[in-house]
């Protein structure tokens, strides 16, 4: 398989759909970030520059037209810059987009994707530095995913743009020139199918997007000292793959989720809520969360840190709940 | 009401270019070359004039609200570099404890409200400033800047509605950098899109009184700011100021770059070194070079003392630099301080 970066997969992606579907439109700015990745879209812009669509910093009224195309029946993929700059376009997203399926009694779809890119940028501040899963979790009627790696993008985003729902993609913007081995051709990963990066039994650690990596780094680390750690990466949040997670907490019995999004109401407060719901007794110990504190993000990369997921909370967490074992149990 | 400049004004105004063409320089370099810091940053180059007319204008009450690039405006309105320099740093000693770094850098002592880094941000906070101000009974007004490039977003028509119905006294300053910018469809950095040719008729359509200048010509800058900052200390309602400068070829680009060379202040009188892939910009567009030119050709200072004033600002800025990279990082803990009051 050969090895490519996010930028390459997602215009692998991008690619095909412009190829298979004539009504096919990217619309957003950087759609592959302001890195040097960025200069990756030169030779697929002058492809395919008559359905490329550079709008203004208009992305409540760009998000809405693309919601409103794909109410037409057009699969329409819009990149809507950093986390923060979706905001402006919340209206479009959670009273449009989230509703037109339920409120049109099914006789409606809005297969529109909606891409993001999240997370740290080192020193981006409070609006450059958003993961706003659990945000848009709330919102009924959207599929999520938060692809880990190249390979992910690619078979995530083409199952996305093909989905008849709305989907809201998001990737990290740190992350778009990381490798993978990323298949050739059209290539598809179903939604709601977790997939366990590493095997492990003493606890399980769930994450998505690039916390994903990272937990895998932590893994490692934790393998030297004789924990044997499972790294499931949910790469979709809706639909939620919970027999994955399921399955993996009753082998380990230890659950951490690692997750860049906040603590509270996030991707990491959920899944503990489901695992507690429904694999309780599979608990040996109480869940962990490794998520941001709920503070903007400051400037500085002291800061940032410190109110971030970052490996060796992980290994913390880990620590702590394969230590919380009761001794009945042990 | 148009003042009279002398020439120590002229000199303090030149001197207050140079601290932010080379403060600019020092940010390109901490990132380029000292790594110093790592995220994206806007430089206010070629903008220097209007920064330093526009706050010639205003007095010590007023208030504002600035955006990404808003070095320029800060160090204009007279904040001190190196703590302007520690903030971007994201160091302890800077403007805003490291916490703000280049992208919401404020001096609220100086009156600025918090900085957005939100196309559109600056333009509707600019109202709320306004609004208060009004409602306290003086005659402070509160200046709204932002980029050609924030008339793209909706909620920049929804604030100048509410400026125009509640008469707000919000100075807004639009400074136009589009003109001759790239853009996203030229491989550049975003730039300003819109089907509106003329961007003063947007403010027309709310009855808001609109007046365009040259960005390059401080006192152009200076003569009609004050103007406008009179019409809503008056209480007449908003001003719409229009200052239009060329996109500098260092923001062509996706990340900024000094291309244009550190400003080399014998341009101002010395043909020789003009030449090159930028002569347009050091002959026409170049505000620094342009007034001190002015400065030059009416007798009011010399060229040793221009060679004088560029080196004392430089000196300035690299103990600001010093200042910077010695200041500690603020303590991690600290990022939990400040989420509530």
């Amino acid at each position: 398989m050969p090895t490519k970066n996010y930028a390459d997969a997602m215009l692998d992606v991008l690619g095909n759909f412009m190829e298979s579907d004539p009504n096919f439109v990217v619309m957003g700015n950087e759609v592959l970030g302001i890195g040097p990745e960025g200069m990756q879209f030169e030779p697929f812009q002058k492809k395919y520059g008559d359905r490329i669509l550079f709008p203004p910093c208009s992305e409540a009224a760009y998000t809405a037209m693309a919601a409103g195309a794909a109410m037409v029946g057009h699969r329409m993929f819009a990149h809507l810059g950093l986390a923060s700059f979706t905001y402006p376009a919340i209206s479009s997203i959670a009273n449009e987009i989230s509703t037109a399926r339920t409120s049109s009694g099914g006789t409606i779809s809005c297969p529109v994707t909606l891409h993001i890119s999240h997370g740290l940028l080192h020193g981006g501040g409070a609006q450059h530095s958003e993961s706003p899963f659990g945000m848009y979790w709330n919102l009924p009627g959207i599929e999520i995913a938060a692809p880990s790696g190249a390979k992910e993008v690619k078979g995530l985003l083409t199952t996305a743009i093909k989905s008849d729902n709305p989907t809201i993609v998001l990737t990290h913007a740190f992350g778009y020139g990381a490798e993978d081995d990323v298949p050739d051709g059209d290539f598809e990963i179903p939604f709601g199918q977790a997939n366990v990066a590493r095997e492990g039994s003493d606890v399980t650690i769930v994450a998505c997007s690039m916390m994903t990596s990272i937990a895998l780094g932590a893994a490692e680390e934790l393998a030297g000292e004789g924990i044997n750690a499972e790294v499931v990466d949910l790469r979709t949040l809706v639909p939620l793959d919970e027999k994955t997670i399921l399955d993996s907490v009753a082998k380990t019995g230890r659950l951490i989720v690692a997750d860049e999004g906040r603590m509270h109401c996030g991707v990491a407060s959920e899944i503990a809520a489901m695992v507690s719901e429904k694999g309780l007794d599979s608990l040996k110990a109480s869940v962990a969360r490794v998520a941001r504190t709920d503070a903007p993000v400051a400037a500085n990369q002291v800061q940032e840190e410190f109110i971030s997921p970052t490996a060796e909370k992980i290994v913390s967490a880990a620590r702590q709940v394969v230590g919380e074992v009761p001794a009945a149990a042990a | 009401m148009t003042e009279t400049w002398d020439a120590e004004r002229r000199r303090g105004a030149l001197q207050r270019m140079l601290t932010i063409r080379h403060f600019e320089e020092a940010v390109d370099k901490l990132f380029h070359e000292d790594h110093a810091f790592m995220t994206h940053y806007h430089l206010y180059i070629g903008q220097e004039s209007t920064g330093v007319g526009l706050m010639e204008a205003l007095g010590p009450d007023d208030k504002l609200a600035t955006h990404h690039r808003n070095h320029g405006h800060i160090l204009a309105r007279g904040s001190d570099p190196k703590k302007a320099l520690a903030e971007i740093l994201g160091r302890q000693d800077g403007l805003n404890k490291g916490a703000g770094g280049t992208l919401h850098m404020s001096d609220p002592e100086l009156g600025f409200i918090s900085t957005s880094s939100i196309v559109g941000g600056s333009i509707s906070l600019a109202n709320g400033a306004g609004f208060a101000l009004k409602q306290e009974g003086g005659d402070a007004i509160a200046v709204g800047l932002f980029g050609d490039g924030a008339l793209e977003e909706g909620i920049a028509y929804e604030a100048l509605n509410l400026a125009a119905l509640y008469e707000l006294p919000v100075l807004f300053v639009c400074e136009n950098n589009s003109p001759g910018a790239l853009g996203s469809a030229g491989g550049g950095f975003p730039t300003s899109v819109s089907a509106v040719k003329d961007l003063t008729t947007i403010p027309l359509t709310f009855g808001i009184p609109v007046e365009t200048v040259d960005g390059r010509d401080l006192e152009g800058v200076n003569e009609v700011a004050a103007k406008a900052v009179d019409y809503c200390r008056g209480r007449k309602g908003p001003f719409f100021l229009h200052a239009v400068t060329d996109r500098w070829a260092g923001s062509q680009g996706l990340w900024p770059e000094v291309v244009t060379g550190e400003l080399d202040i014998s341009m101002a009188w010395d043909e020789s070194n003009i030449k090159g892939e930028h002569e347009d910009w050091y002959r026409n567009h170049d505000p620094v070079l342009i007034y001190a030119r002015k400065l030059l050709g009416s007798d009011e200072v010399s060229q040793d003392e221009l060679t004088e004033m560029n080196e004392a600002q430089k000196t300035r800025i690299a103990e600001a630099r010093d200042f910077a990279l010695e200041s500690p990082r603020p303590n991690p803990e600290s990022a939990l301080e400040h989420v509530f009051a």
